[in-house]
């Protein structure tokens, strides 16, 4: 007779834990037989990397609950429908090319789904790619880019059937063009920021812009980002020791509707260990070499990186707990897809939508947002009388890290922000809401615009 | 611009201080990285503690404060800059001296000296508890029977009821502790890291328990723990007793001697390090808790009274009932770790065991004052 040991410390599936009787000597008949814990037929993946876990599921089991964490993400958030037309943003790094396998393995069975189905009513959804070419921001990148974005290329190409466009965009791209005023005009406009923090977090948000434009410009009405459960936890903490604390919330939800291409992170739910044992089983190791996500960090993101993997090493659960407190705060109104009057969505998953409240008005808009970060503003952060409309616009966060010191300076530097940053300071000079309402329904209006007051 | 003579001079030396260009800098102020004068820094420090007295409305005229007087650098800082502050604004504050005695042999026993002193220099009238009166252990007896690792928890319950009992004492009606803005920023980081977010979401206000017996506030909530640190050697009116005691206090250091294993450790460090790089991270880590989105639900659990002492608790028994109990009983794990069974959670009542040999005190009673 079998008697799988029940000790929560045992490791293997199918240990043989007998009490000795008066001494008698208990001779085990069968050799330990180590069996994954789920499938109980195949042996145990044994990955080295000392962390939790290891040797208890097969290499299936495992993928599947990986798999498993992002479907049940991608479905209980509305991240993917039929009609959706889907971008992923690709940086090389391990996260990233996990979630593009992914989405790719998902629209592989949508696709197997269509073809199979009858009257074809379930459409199958698009997959773009997005690379973003930093070299201009980091000039270390820049030789080893062209090799990097050939092996970024040819990742692309073995992911079809179904065909993905891949879109390489260079970061001076979101002053409109890729020239080399643009790319001196980048330069001018990061060497203007004197907080190594400061420039690093700019960075991250002209990377966003640049992705949106690709997303709008391209037809796309979702952008997919792979962060993970560890990299939100590190968030987490610079967003607090930055005084980002009310914004928070707004950043770490499985949904990102803020923007004009809703951001979703299907990946939220997993952890670094998962993503680099999942990159090690399917070989992608290869893309090391295109780790151009982890350009050096210095200043504050760089310690809060150190100090949770030190929390990390004392307990390997931290970084979840870290999510899951801040999971806790309140999200906002846009932490959902946004409602569309879209009528080339399916009935069926309309009702859907529906249901299960997955999604919000997008005309209840009564946040403010920082132009630079495009964080929510906190009533406590405006401060009036200010001279000058940058500044009034900006979270105090940004203010201090961003925004040159010297008043005089203010105006310089906001001729250096991309327009999309700055078109919206206008609006936030006294947060007019009839002109802002006005703003938001005047495609729908029938008045001449010498006729609008 | 004075012409640098060769000589290499500290840097800001031909400056004059950023605040009332006038007098040369001495220092560089930790909050604000502004090269100041000696004077200059002892009346931003006062006043904008006084700031935050008025603005946060933490007193009223003829109030009875007890500070918190732990003979540590916080305290004695406090003690001095509110008895002056008092003075100086006339805040009406009839202010006392509340000490706690741990019983930790080495530590508590010479800070409390420090205490005395400060209350002959300051004429602060000064009232000391023990935990062998209040519990019938102390945290040496605690740590003996339990070891290293839960006795943070037992020693801050166990201070903090016995803070509000001796101001119950004094009758007083209102405690100021020397809680600094590092120590609020450390705590802010914890609860994330522990995922309390109930506490989360308390930890910056400045005053609490203003539903409860005594509420207790924080006026050095925004400052600086350096700044405390330099302010009684900037600071010529501070008793050179004080100065000197201080000096040696260094010695012993502010650490609990049974403090290298507890986890705050970590998140001490790190901010030590973060100040380093941004000094004003530790105003930002408190704005962010301050900040925080929490649901107003999650934050007040249900107030009762504890059935054994009358205490305030949300649970059948307050935590130091809790504890003193397991302590009693040789079972030092209880209270610990998430309640499972006990008196808090199924109301079980065994029969009394004899006591065990080792520790054969009778259990104390917390004690009948009325909340």
């Amino acid at each position: 007779f079998d008697m799988a040991c029940n000790s929560s410390g045992c490791e293997s599936g199918g240990c043989y834990g007998r009490e000795k009787e008066n001494g008698c000597k208990v001779v085990d008949v069968k050799e330990t037989v180590r069996l994954c814990v789920k499938c109980k037929s195949n042996e145990p993946m044994t990955f080295g990397d000392g962390g939790s876990d290891d040797g208890r599921f097969c290499a299936e089991c495992f993928r599947s609950n990986v798999y498993g964490k992002f479907r049940l993400a991608v479905t209980s958030h509305a991240m993917i429908t039929p009609s959706d037309n889907v971008l992923v943003a690709f940086s090389g790094g391990s996260s990233s090319r996990v979630a593009l396998q992914f989405v790719h393995e998902l629209q592989v069975k949508a696709l197997k789904n269509y073809e199979a189905s009858r009257d074809r009513s379930l459409p199958v959804f698009g997959v773009g790619v997005a690379f973003v070419d930093e070299s201009a921001a980091y000039p270390s990148l820049s030789g080893g880019m062209s090799d990097a974005i050939e092996l970024v290329r040819s990742t692309v190409l073995s992911l079809s059937p179904p065909e993905k466009d891949l879109h390489v965009v260079t970061i001076e791209s979101v002053f409109g063009s890729e020239s080399v005023e643009a790319r001196d005009r980048l330069v001018k406009l990061l060497d203007s920021v004197s907080d190594e923090t400061g420039k690093e977090d700019l960075l991250l948000h002209l990377k966003m812009l640049s992705l949106q434009k690709v997303a709008s410009e391209n037809g796309y009405n979702r952008l997919v980002v792979g962060s993970c459960t560890s990299r939100l936890a590190s968030h987490v903490l610079t967003a607090t020791v930055k005084g980002r604390g009310y914004s928070l919330s707004a950043d770490i939800q499985h949904v990102d509707a803020r923007w004009k291409v809703p951001i979703v992170l299907p990946l939220r739910d997993c952890v670094w260990q998962e993503i680099t044992r999942l990159c090690h089983l399917d070989g992608f190791d290869s893309l090391k070499t295109v780790e151009l996500a982890r350009h050096p960090q210095s200043g504050i993101n760089d310690l809060v990186s150190s100090f949770v993997a030190l929390l990390q090493e004392e307990n390997p659960s931290r970084e979840c707990t870290i999510v899951r407190t801040a999971a806790k705060l309140t999200p906002f109104y846009f932490n959902k897809i946004p409602e569309t009057d879209d009528s080339c969505v399916p009935m069926a998953t309309q009702r859907r939508l529906k249901k299960f409240n997955l999604k919000y008005d997008g005309s209840m808009t009564t946040e403010a947002f920082c132009p630079i970060c495009n964080g929510p503003l906190n009533g406590s952060d405006s401060s009036e009388d200010e001279s000058d409309a940058l500044y009034a616009a900006c979270c105090s966060s940004c203010r201090f890290q961003i925004l040159p010191q010297e008043p005089s300076s203010l105006d310089h530097f906001g001729s250096l922000l991309p327009h999309h940053m700055i078109s919206q300071v206008k609006h936030h000079q006294k947060f007019d809401s009839q002109t802002y309402l006005r703003e938001k329904i005047k495609d729908c209006l029938l008045l001449d615009d010498e006729e609008a007051v | 611009m004075e012409a640098s003579e060769g000589k290499s001079k500290k840097q800001g030396a031909s400056r004059l201080c950023c605040l009332c260009n006038q007098r040369r800098p001495v220092l560089k102020r930790p909050k604000t990285l502004q090269q100041i004068c000696k004077e200059c820094f002892y009346e931003v420090f006062e006043e904008e503690i006084h700031q935050v007295i008025v603005k946060n409305h933490l007193f009223k005229s003829g109030e009875r404060v007890a500070i918190g007087a732990s003979g540590g650098k916080d305290s004695t800082v406090l003690a001095y800059v509110l008895s002056e502050l008092n003075r100086r604004h006339s805040y009406g504050l009839d202010l006392f001296l509340l000490s706690i005695d741990e019983g930790i042999t080495g530590y508590r026993d010479d800070s409390l000296e420090t205490v005395k002193r400060n209350e002959l220099q300051y004429g602060l009238p000064l009232q000391i508890l023990s935990y062998k009166d209040l519990y019938g252990w102390t945290m040496d007896d605690i740590v003996k029977m339990i070891g290293l690792k839960n006795n943070c928890t037992f020693c801050g319950v166990f201070r903090r009821q016995a803070l509000d009992r001796g101001a119950a004492l004094l009758k007083v009606d209102k405690l100021v502790t020397g809680h600094n803005a590092d120590d609020i920023a450390e705590t802010v980081l914890l609860n994330i890291l522990r995922g309390d977010i109930a506490r989360l979401s308390r930890c910056t206000s400045i005053t609490t328990g203003e539903d409860g017996p005594i509420p207790r506030c924080k006026p050095f909530k925004y400052t600086y723990e350096k700044e405390i640190v330099i302010y009684p050697f900037i600071t010529e009116s501070f008793s050179l007793h004080t100065y000197a005691y201080f000096k040696k206090l260094d010695y012993f250091s502010t650490e609990c001697i049974y403090s290298p294993n507890a986890y705050r450790g970590f998140a001490r460090e790190f901010i030590k390090d973060l100040e380093r790089l941004r000094p004003r991270a530790i105003l930002d880590i408190i704005k962010s808790g301050e900040d925080f989105r929490i649901a107003t639900t999650t934050k007040m659990p249900e107030q009762g009274t504890c059935e054994r002492c009358g205490y305030i608790s949300s649970q059948k028994w307050c935590k130091a009932c809790v504890l003193l109990d397991g302590l009693n009983r040789g079972l030092p794990k209880m209270g610990i770790g998430r309640a499972r069974g006990g008196v808090n959670g199924d109301h079980q009542k065994e029969t009394k065991k004899p006591a065990s040999a080792a520790r054969s005190l009778e259990s104390k009673q917390c004690g009948s004052l009325d909340f």
